[in-house]
């Protein structure tokens, strides 16, 4: 038998890689173990080792090859005393054999239209856009910021050396130096109240947490330190800082690193909270957010970090906290969401827009202060809302919005606000129930139906 | 602690004893004040009095410079005035009162001073020792020769973000003397109970980090400790771990009984040890001081701390709009 050798998958949220180089040709021996390649994954670059014995017979993906699919195969390996021939032979079968297996269904590197409104943000007319990741846009925000102002520095576990465990930090450390790229050890209790120390002495600290998971073990020093010294001062000092890093589920990580603590952080006075969706808001926000004298959270999602959106050319473009911004206008139903639930809104306005329901799709960004206002007018408007967060449903966001809709536009609603959420429960391991513990398109075009009487 | 007592005598100007005499009998009469007042009612919540601990912050403070950063925990009143602090915004803060440090917002566990470079006041146990290291990143990232004083219990002693910030500080050097002030008792529990090695000074050795002990009893053994560790940390040395052995007269706080502990133990200490009791031995044994001149400082520091009560009583309660500023900048 030919063994295929496929893409392999070396990341959670992996779905494509580049193949940037073979270190085997044609025709050369390996043995398990044997690195055969380079390849590139969304987060960084890894060796590839083989597993089975043989001989190289065919390299079917060449060097340099972007975007192939995991799973893909990549050569062909013959086993001991095969002939090439033979393998020959077998692949015209193997064309459908193998096809890339999705994890979840989401589409990665997919460019989003920046249809409308963006004009919120005030673009000056003309303005060029780029087609820019998030995880780019973040380090470009970042990079921006510290040169612009010599008191901003990151630290986090492997920010500088590493360049960020999810790839954030690229080129960071080489160009702003150790002093200003601090590598720390895995201690965030620590090194979250070292932050908020350096902040109280005056500079402006940016904390990259690997994620928000491990924050939990710093949160004594963002509630307790970072949050509340400038009340408990009478307004003396606070803590000029950001501390970001991934929140919510990645991909089959299980329930301890899967977490969207959207809803903890924003209850919390003195803190301000963000949770960009696009490459520009996430770049704009994140600028803002340095420069914001406050503790500011920032939340990020690794499922986004991939993705491409237009960003807007310009020196020095920035997204005002606080502020939300409508994707979609529409007339029958509010489509309110922020972070990674935007995908779920776009895509069932997406959908339901066939069906000839009109949804506006409101994305908070800001989940503290919110733009309550915003999304008032909207409801005002269609007279029907649905919520959509990734995280659990008790206290959540959307319980949060449907208070106020009741308070403030109860005599607008003709039906009542729905939330879809995360389910209640721990995230399971299993790629079936994990995607059932998921906030869906599905269960968001449900809700519309029903809050539409459809 | 003889040896030592003997050795600065000979340093010390009859001024400079003087000095440390009226500013811990300030600290001391300040807080038998704010123990009246919260018997009256004045004081609500909790509060930390530093009674029998005054030698150590007043001995530190002598071994300060302009710039130099510290932090405690909610045992702050001291700190506060002996690095300058008006007795009467402390005093203030204590009634919750509009004028005082944190207008009337923080109360006795959380106050601070950009100008005196106080920074807190923190209310939760050990949460300053990280901050503290945190403030000497902040100098050493500009290139400051400040250092900073983080004071903590024996019982914070045991929480893991010490160690946590014990290790950064060691790797970065970063200027920071940890003080740990060791009363004996974590609340109401004998550091035989809680510390499994009762040398907090040795705590820093398995990062490096050079450690000693003194007793906190003699301001000036500790001023010379001090000294040391300041030394050190200016020079470039990194973080310093100093043990100063204290004792603590009253209970925890002000509705701590203290029977974990026996009456004879606190009069043992109180007799023998007492911090005050010693400079003003030397005071008069010394020849540096008339009984005279002793009781017109006492009457001087007794108007201070009246006029503080005073003025903190007298002070309105923060206006009602008050409640909704300084939550962000």
């Amino acid at each position: 038998m030919t063994i295929k050798i496929l893409m392999p998958a070396l990341s959670p949220t992996m779905e494509e890689g580049t193949l940037t180089k073979w270190l085997v040709k044609e025709g050369d021996m390996v043995e398990s173990g044997d690195i055969m390649a380079e390849i590139e994954t969304d987060k960084a670059t890894m060796e590839f080792e083989a597993v089975d014995e043989g001989i190289i017979s065919k390299i079917l993906i060449p060097d340099g090859s972007e975007n192939v699919a995991v799973n893909t195969p990549i050569a062909i390996l013959l086993e001991d005393g095969e002939s090439l021939t033979e393998s020959n032979n077998n692949k015209s079968t193997d064309k459908n054999a193998i096809k890339p297996h999705p994890i979840i269904n989401i589409t990665t590197q997919a460019t989003v239209k920046v249809t409308s409104l963006i004009g919120i943000e005030n673009v000056p007319e003309g303005t060029t856009f780029t087609a820019t990741t998030v995880r780019d846009a973040l380090r470009d925000a970042m990079a921006e910021e510290m040169r612009s102002n010599e008191n901003v520095f990151l630290m986090g576990e492997e920010v500088a050396e590493y360049e960020g465990a999810y790839k954030v930090s690229q080129g960071l450390l080489d160009e702003f130096g150790a002093k200003r790229v601090i590598d720390t050890p895995i201690t965030e209790h620590g090194f979250a109240g070292i932050a908020v120390g350096a902040a109280f002495g005056g500079l402006n600290p940016i904390v990259e947490f690997m994620t928000f998971n491990f924050a939990l073990q710093a949160m004594d020093h963002i509630i307790n330190s970072a949050a509340k010294t400038l009340y408990m001062s009478g307004g003396q000092m606070g803590a000029p800082m950001v501390f970001r890093g991934p929140n919510g589920a990645a991909s089959r990580v299980g329930a301890q690193h899967s977490h969207c603590f959207a809803a903890w952080y924003a209850q919390i006075p003195g803190l301000k909270v963000v949770m960009p969706y696009s490459a520009a808001d996430a770049k704009g926000l994140l600028k803002s957010a340095i420069r914001d004298p406050n503790p500011v959270i920032f939340l990020e999602n690794e499922m986004l970090y991939g993705r491409l959106f237009d960003v807007p050319d310009l020196d020095d473009f920035t997204v005002p906290i606080g502020k939300a911004k409508i994707w979609r206008e529409g007339d029958d139903v509010t489509l309110v969401s922020f972070g990674i639930g935007m995908q779920y809104a776009l895509e069932a306005a997406e959908q339901l827009a066939e069906e000839g329901i009109s949804a506006e799709v409101v994305d908070l960004r800001s989940l503290r202060p919110i733009d309550y206002d915003t999304l008032l007018n909207s409801v005002k408007k269609t007279n029907r809302c649905v919520t959509i967060e990734e995280g659990f449903p008790v206290g959540s966001i959307g319980n949060h919005l449907s208070a106020v809709i009741m308070e403030h536009a109860f005599d607008y609603l003709d039906a009542p606000v729905i939330n879809c959420t995360g389910k209640d429960v721990p995230m399971p391991y299993a790629a079936n129930l994990e995607k059932l513990a998921l906030v869906t398109t599905k269960e968001v075009i449900d809700a519309v139906k029903l809050v539409t009487y459809r | 602690m003889a040896a030592s007592k003997k050795k600065s005598k000979s340093n010390i100007s009859p001024e400079e004893l003087q000095k440390y005499y009226r500013e811990m009998l300030l600290i001391r009469r300040f807080e038998e004040k704010a123990g009246q007042l919260y018997g009256m009612g004045h004081i609500g919540g909790f509060c930390h009095l530093y009674i029998g601990q005054e030698a150590v912050v007043v001995g530190l403070e002598a071994a300060a410079k302009d710039g130099d950063n510290r932090l405690t925990s909610y045992r702050d009143h001291a700190h506060m005035l002996a690095c300058g602090l008006d007795p009467k915004g402390v005093m203030a803060e204590l009634t919750g009162r509009k004028d005082g440090l944190s207008k009337g917002k923080g109360g006795s566990m959380h106050m601070f001073s950009k100008e005196k470079h106080f920074y807190g006041g923190h209310g939760i146990v050990a949460a300053q020792v990280p901050i503290g290291a945190g403030l000497a990143l902040a100098n050493q990232y500009r290139g400051e020769d400040s250092v900073t004083f983080t004071y903590f219990g024996d019982g914070a002693a045991n929480q893991g973000q010490v160690y946590e910030s014990f290790n950064m500080a060691a790797l970065w050097k970063l200027p920071v003397i940890f003080v740990v002030e060791n009363n004996r008792y974590a609340m109401g529990t004998s550091l035989q109970r809680a510390a499994s090695t009762p040398d907090f000074y040795t705590r820093g050795e398995a990062f490096g980090i050079t450690g000693a002990v003194v007793d906190g009893m003699n301001v000036l053994a500790v001023k010379a400790a001090g000294e040391l560790a300041v030394a050190h940390c200016r020079a470039g040395n990194g973080p310093y771990v100093l043990e100063v052995k204290t004792y603590r007269y009253r209970g925890h706080s002000m509705s701590d009984p203290a029977r974990y502990r026996s009456k004879e133990e606190v009069k043992q200490v109180k007799d023998n040890e007492d911090p005050i009791d010693m400079i003003k031995e030397m005071l008069t044994q010394g020849g540096h001081a008339t009984s005279d001149e002793l009781k017109k400082i006492d009457k001087e520091i007794k108007k201070i701390v009246q006029e503080s009560a005073d003025f903190a009583i007298a002070s309105p309660e923060p206006d009602l709009s008050e409640l909704y500023t300084d939550i962000l900048v």
